[in-house]
């Protein structure tokens, strides 16, 4: 199977869901699947629960014994299974599967091109960090011999040595840093490598002038230390970075590639880009808009949840305007196109992140500001010592320099380098394990000055699917004939209502004839009555606020079965934890007045508006921003898009739609929301220990420093303080709890 | 002092013994999932006998 086409059964297959029940036999996705040439299944799926040695024997076990699973392993730090499988095996059977043992999964795209990219890059990382370890080791061997007191011919002998070593290290270890340096200078930037590169080839070059000249200081040991040290940081940001970016955008696209377009009556799949306005479309139950059109013919129910926020699914039949992004819950609906592509309504959407993000100020991280003013001062200082020490000696070249390198080796932000990747590191891998998901390097930095939270409703700090709630109030008889019949139709309300059933032990009564109306209801025989479930005005029953499937047996008054969307786990800790940490919080939602009161209060929010629209949200966040608050946004519609982006910081669920988790910093891997409040405490708290790095290591410099420019700094004296100051910020970023 | 000529070469080959097999596990992706494998010792599975 090829990438898109696994994209496409993703996008139509997705579990976990609100509103997509009929997903999995979605029969474009299966005539699409049987169209590729049957080869072997390499499914990727997102583990955010596991995390012990249990766990691995629970999930390679359930796996490995799953008819038609040739083998799969669990990675534990990446919190994903790879499986190799029969063809016929999909991403859903094993999600059900891994259910069944108590493990929430999520397919990833098996892009499988760029994982390898990200692996190729981290290996070769690791591979010059081995490199520059093993060198450090051994220059530092003959590097001790020398300090000790060894003299001439040995020392000569010792340094030759060393410099066989050290040279290729450099030359090999340094390329990442050469590279960038050369990348910013040709940019016009005096970036952080630049003082880098310039320490590592001075020190090189004049440890071999001077060990020609049998000189009595060479600082092999400290470019290669150089090395080392910087490289650990490199390659702790880049695994933090890889690990994010690879979970976040691989999490299989939900928007739909193609649609099943009628030429003369005849299906035909085509890509949305070749779709024009007027082209006849076909919506299957269960299938996602792809276009905005009007509807020509059938009828059925829609979910609009995701792009207005409203949690009741809607009537659609002849004439009714859809959308692009909304979901097709009962029956099969024939379109006409009214606008496809760049002119549909999902684009709109995309084009108001776009406006969003333009506006969103670059922001410019701990780091950046830190290397704007360290690394012109470190040029500034190296060659003013090289200055004042021609014009002391009476220009004595090879003492001038060797200041000046001494000078820039002894400032080089080796601790600088790793005072910000080893706190995000600490501080991402305490978030991941629980549950969260950093996408941004400076994201956790933006977090912690947070002090507005607004959030979304449907989807968000509800779960999106319906809960039957008075079963209770009904006789058994009556439970009994609508079970049977919501188990009839694959409808939301009618599949909670089955559910309910079943945990209260309710057997289905036993009804004829049954047969799903679509977009009203399922209708059936009872006992030689008609018996319906479906729409108020179905039954003839008065439509009420609160979300009610009804049902009526003859000519018998209609009672109605009401649902409420249930809670978030986790979502009232959440938002008391903010509360309580003086945050203000904000409810936002596109979804009707009672039933976002009715949430407010339950979660004892006070500020909240309703019948949002997505650019009101935008706007609200905006203006927000205006008054000088910090916006975090956590959203999961293509309605939060907007506001996701121009938030200063915003969260999306792993349930979210593919738009709303790309604009968004980090994502919520888990069901639970409780992490949320955990991350603005862990992010201000590595802000604090990001900031304390800063201090101890400028500390170091204003020991150090003086002594270099004085002339009194050694090989050993720079030895210490690089890796003295580079193990305390390590030890620093660990006390993150 | 005549010893150093011995120990030294004895020294760098040892360390590029070590590196060769640092570039061998990485060559054969030992390093990919650290947190598992350190998870992976205290399962039974495969305690007999290596994994086919």
């Amino acid at each position: 199977m090829t990438v898109a086409e696994r994209d496409l059964e993703a996008g139509m297959t997705s579990g976990g869901f609100s509103a997509c029940p009929a997903c999995v036999a979605a029969p474009s996705a299966e005539r699409i699947a049987q169209m590729a040439a049957p080869a072997d299944a390499r499914i990727m799926l997102s583990l955010p629960s596991a995390h012990c040695a249990a766990c691995i024997s629970a999930v390679e076990g359930k796996l490995n014994g799953f008819p038609g699973v040739k083998s799969a392993r669990l990675n534990l730090t990446m919190k994903r299974v790879s499986v190799d499988a029969e063809p016929q095996i999909t991403a859903d059977i094993l999600i059900e599967a891994l259910k069944s043992v108590g493990y929430e999964a999520h397919e990833l795209d098996a892009g499988l091109l760029s994982a390898t990219e990200a692996d190729k890059q981290a290996r070769d990382l690791l591979m010059r960090l081995g490199v520059a370890f093993f060198s450090m080791m051994n220059v530092m061997l003959l590097s001790i011999a020398v300090w000790a007191g060894a003299e001439g011919a040995t020392r000569d002998m010792f340094h030759w040595i060393s410099a066989a070593i050290a040279l290729p290290t450099v030359v090999f270890a340094g390329q990442p840093f050469f590279k960038s340096a050369w990348m910013s200078l040709r940019a016009g930037r005096l970036g952080m490598d630049v003082p880098i590169s310039l320490a590592l080839i001075l020190a090189s070059s004049i440890s071999v002038f001077e060990t020609i000249y049998s000189g009595h200081h060479a600082y092999f040991d400290a470019a290669v230390m150089l090395c080392f040290f910087l490289l650990i940081g490199r390659y702790l940001d880049y695994r933090t970075r890889a690990i994010a970016r690879s979970a976040a955008e691989e999490l299989a696209a939900l928007e739909v590639p193609r649609a099943t377009v009628l030429v003369d009556g005849a299906e035909v799949v085509r890509a949305i880009s070749e779709i024009i306005k007027g082209d006849i479309v076909l919506v299957r139950p269960g299938g996602r808009m792809p276009v905005d059109g009007v509807v020509i013919h059938g009828e059925s129910e829609v979910d609009r949840s995701l792009l207005t926020g409203e949690s009741l699914p809607v009537f659609a039949g002849q004439g009714t305007l859809v959308s692009a992004g909304e979901v097709n819950l009962t029956g099969p609906l024939t379109l006409q196109v009214t606008a496809a592509g760049r002119d549909s309504s999902l684009h709109r959407m995309a084009d108001l992140v776009a406006v969003a993000e333009a506006a969103k100020t670059r922001y410019t991280s701990l780091a950046e500001r830190a290397a704007s003013w360290y690394s012109p001062l470190v040029h500034i200082l190296s060659f003013g010592a090289f200055g004042f020490w021609m014009w002391q000696t009476g220009g004595d070249l090879r003492y001038a320099i060797n200041i000046s390198a001494a000078v820039l080796i002894i400032t080089c932000p080796c601790a600088l380098g790793l005072a910000v990747p080893a706190v995000v590191t600490a501080a991402s891998g305490r978030l991941f394990r629980k549950g969260l998901l950093i996408k941004q390097g400076t994201a956790l930095e933006r977090l912690a000055e947070v002090d507005t939270v607004v959030f979304d409703k449907t989807g968000t700090l509800t779960m999106g699917t319906p809960v039957a709630t008075n079963l209770d109030d009904h006789p058994r008889q009556a439970v009994e004939v609508a079970a049977a019949l919501a188990g009839a139709s694959g409808h939301p309300l009618a599949r909670a209502l089955a559910d309910a059933a079943r945990a209260a032990g309710v057997h289905p009564a036993h009804v004829e004839e049954l047969r799903e109306v679509p977009g009203y209801g399922v209708e059936g025989q009872w006992k030689g009555q008609k018996v319906r479930l479906g729409r108020a005005e179905w039954c003839n029953a008065e439509g009420q606020t609160q979300t009610a499937t009804w049902l009526c047996t003859g000519d018998a008054a209609p009672s109605a079965f009401t649902f409420t969307d249930r809670l978030r786990p986790g979502a009232d800790v959440a938002v008391k934890a903010l509360q309580s940490s003086g945050k203000r919080v904000i409810l936002l939602s596109g979804d009707t007045e009672p039933a976002v009161a009715a949430i407010a209060a339950t979660l004892g929010i006070s500020e909240w508006a309703s019948g949002q629209l997505p650019a009101e949200k935008a706007a609200k966040v905006a203006s927000l921003t205006a008054e000088g608050a910090r916006v975090l946004m956590v959203g999961d519609g293509l309605n939060d898009t907007a506001a996701l982006a121009g938030a200063h910081v915003s969260i999306s669920p792993a349930t979210a739609l593919d738009a709303a988790r790309v604009a968004s910093d980090i994502v919520l891997l888990g069901q639970d929301m409780a992490p949320i409040a955990d991350a603005v405490r862990i992010s201000r708290q590595s802000t604090r220990r990001i900031i304390e790095n800063f201090m101890i290591s400028g500390g170091y410099n204003l020991i150090a420093v003086p002594l270099a420019l004085a002339g009194l700094a050694t090989p050993l004296a720079a030895a210490l303080a690089m890796s003295l100051s580079s193990i305390t910020v390590s030890l620093n970023a660990l006390r993150l709890k | 002092m005549d010893v150093l000529g011995i120990l030294i070469p004895v020294s760098l080959f040892l360390g590029l013994l070590g590196l060769a097999f640092f570039v061998w596990a990485m060559k054969a992706r030992q390093f990919d999932d650290p947190e598992g494998d350190a998870n992976r010792i205290l399962t039974k599975e495969w305690d007999d006998k290596p994994r086919p």
